[in-house]
């Protein structure tokens, strides 16, 4: 659980090594819709993702479900980077790795943070056309429709390859994961680690890559709840609860749902 | 030194205005912040046949429009509204950019910002300033139970995105009076490279849940369709709507459009009723605003149930029942 993670006091930035490899659901959903992309085309997927050395965990799940090779970006100097480096991290990473790709998809959301962040600025790194909250893909040769449905609104939209979409989860579930697979994947281990020395950004720190944006401090919701419980049989437990609160009750709904005895006391 | 006055940007998404004013809330926002940096605060209109929203925005407090009224922007396209803002933001240097966090807003603000080379921060719950005149950016993180303060110390402009109903807007004055200034559109403006083939407004089922008062949840533990479609009934008579959870979206049990949590709304009613929900983080993040949560279910220990004001340890469609029956003979008496 996510909520359960030591966070780092000092840098207010998430403990990754610490977190427990899990892959993003919504990034399940875009490597289902690679897969299905594979499935009609002739196609390769690298699966590629950035984090501590546990996040290898991930990858061994994405080459379980049927991606071709899988690459870890890990370097220490890389921890703690915002959405602006990290974006720019993969994107040197791409360019390096897979600079002849035709499709980058990635998860619509994260699950600690949800910015929704990454993938719209990946698509600015590397200068390509790009969708965000897709739900449907067809390709068309080198066309690319996709289809969404966002602010209320359905759109279908085109472009051509190489492109970006970041994949909801509205579509595209995702297959199970055989633990043969899983195994298999661990006993394989195709897994390419790519540092900072071999991904040459001149240095992540520098004012062209660097984050942007900066935690002052981190804390918890302020939590003032009374927490009561009511237990029992549900008829007195309702009565009890209406009785409690039904001035605030009333208020809200703006019909009175006061009890009898009790307005007729006053 | 030059002295020239500070703005503050209110992008203005003018799109789905009945359902989320979240440019106007903005405004409000602004105009507060606007305060403590003598600042001005400047609405952005893009689009065709706009002058509704030039007056929308101007009574509601902006003190600036920069509007660009052609034929060319009839529709959203992030790639030309991307090229129009980077120039304009290029050329007058704002200090600040506030974005709604509609879907357009989410995936435009971090475009718009890498361009910039400047830093975002997304779904802010509180915007303040600090006395060095920094703006600091009050985010949910990990998950939404924790609350990060992000500043963007060396870059400019400092950018943030908020939800709809983060902020209340305020009222409407016509005696306002802004300083509107109508631009041509760009030389130069590149063809999208994403093209729209189609799009259609989707009906409206029901009121959007990500402004009702009451909302009233459901999960799993209602068991089955038909219980479920019991909340509608509840909703109805506290006047509110009805929200679920993932599962019970995936079973069919309610539309898309009512799934709370991470990938579907962020709701803030003044009371929220949760119904045999467990409390997984993936709804639980889109809950953050609640007021008031009354939780039931069968399992005192549910993190919904310790989340919640007030707690039913009992059979979640036994108490929808019941509370149903009880509110209608008050509500009548």
């Amino acid at each position: 659980m996510v909520t359960e993670l030591p966070w780092d006091e000092k840098t207010g930035t998430l403990r990754r090594d610490l977190a427990p490899g899990m892959m993003n659901p919504a990034c399940k959903h875009a490597l289902e819709a690679a897969l299905q992309i594979k499935g009609k085309n002739s196609a390769r997927i690298t699966a590629m993702t950035m984090g501590p050395p546990a996040a290898k965990s991930v990858l061994y799940e994405a080459l379980a479900m049927g991606a071709d090779s899988a690459i870890l970006i890990c370097d220490r100097i890389f921890a703690g980077s915002d959405t602006y480096a990290t974006s720019s991290i993969l994107s040197a990473a791409i360019k390096k790795q897979c600079p002849d790709f035709d499709i980058v998809l990635c998860g619509a959301y994260t699950s600690d943070s949800e910015t929704a962040q990454v993938g719209p600025q990946l698509a600015e790194n590397l200068d390509l056309p790009a969708v965000a909250y897709i739900e449907k893909l067809e390709i068309n040769g080198r066309k690319l429709r996709v289809r969404r449905l966002v602010d209320n609104f359905r759109e279908t939209l085109e472009m051509e390859c190489p492109a970006l979409v970041t994949v909801s989860m509205e579509n595209y579930l995702p297959r199970y994961t055989q633990l043969a697979g899983l195994e298999e994947a661990f006993r394989t281990n195709q897994i390419a680690v790519l540092d900072n020395k071999l991904l040459q950004i001149e240095s992540a720190r520098s004012e062209g890559q660097s984050s942007r944006t900066k935690v002052r401090r981190v804390f918890l919701r302020k939590t003032q709840k009374e927490n009561v419980y009511f237990m029992g049989n549900p008829s007195v437990a309702v009565t009890d609860f209406l009785n409690k609160y039904e001035r605030k009750i009333s208020t809200v709904i703006g019909k009175s749902i006061e009890g009898k005895e009790r307005t007729r006391g006053k | 030194m030059e002295n020239k006055k500070k703005s503050i940007w209110v992008f203005g998404d003018y799109r789905n205005y009945y359902q989320n004013r979240v440019t106007l809330q903005l405004i409000s926002k602004a105009m507060d912040l606007a305060k403590s940096i003598n600042a001005e605060v400047c609405a952005l209109v893009f689009g065709h046949e706009i002058d509704e929203w030039i007056m929308e925005y101007t009574a509601h407090g902006a003190d600036r429009i920069l509007a660009i009224d052609d034929a060319a922007l009839k529709s959203y396209s992030t790639e030309r509204y991307l090229a129009i803002m980077e120039n304009l933001v290029r050329e007058r240097d704002p200090e600040i950019i506030l974005i709604g966090a509609t879907d357009f807003g989410r995936e435009f603000a971090p475009r718009l910002a890498k361009r910039l080379k400047t830093g975002l921060s997304a779904d802010c719950v509180g915007l303040e300033i600090t006395e060095d005149g920094l703006l600091v950016q009050i985010a949910p993180s990990f998950g939404g139970n924790m609350l990060a303060e992000i500043v963007t110390e060396y870059h400019r402009p400092q950018m943030a995105t908020v939800r709809p109903g983060t902020f209340k807007e305020i009222p409407h004055d016509n005696s306002r009076k802004a300083q509107v200034e109508l631009l041509p559109l760009m030389k130069g403006l590149p063809e999208p490279r994403v093209k729209l083939i189609e799009y259609e407004r989707c009906a409206e089922k029901e009121h959007s849940i990500e402004n009702a008062q009451v909302i009233v949840c459901g999960g799993r533990g209602m068991g089955n369709k038909n219980n479920f479609a019991k909340l509608h009934e509840l909703a109805r008579i506290l006047g509110g709507g009805v929200g679920a959870t993932r599962p019970v979206v995936y079973a069919g049990w309610a539309d898309h459009a009512a799934l709370v949590g991470q990938a579907g709304k962020h709701i803030k009613p003044k009371i929220l009723f949760s119904f045999g929900i467990s409390g997984a983080i993936q709804h639980t993040a889109g809950l953050g605003e609640a007021d008031f949560i009354v939780a039931i279910n069968k399992n005192p220990q549910a993190t919904m149930m310790k989340m919640a004001d007030v707690a039913m340890v009992a059979d979640a469609g036994d108490v929808l029942n019941t509370l149903i029956k009880e509110l209608k003979k008050r509500i009548r008496e």
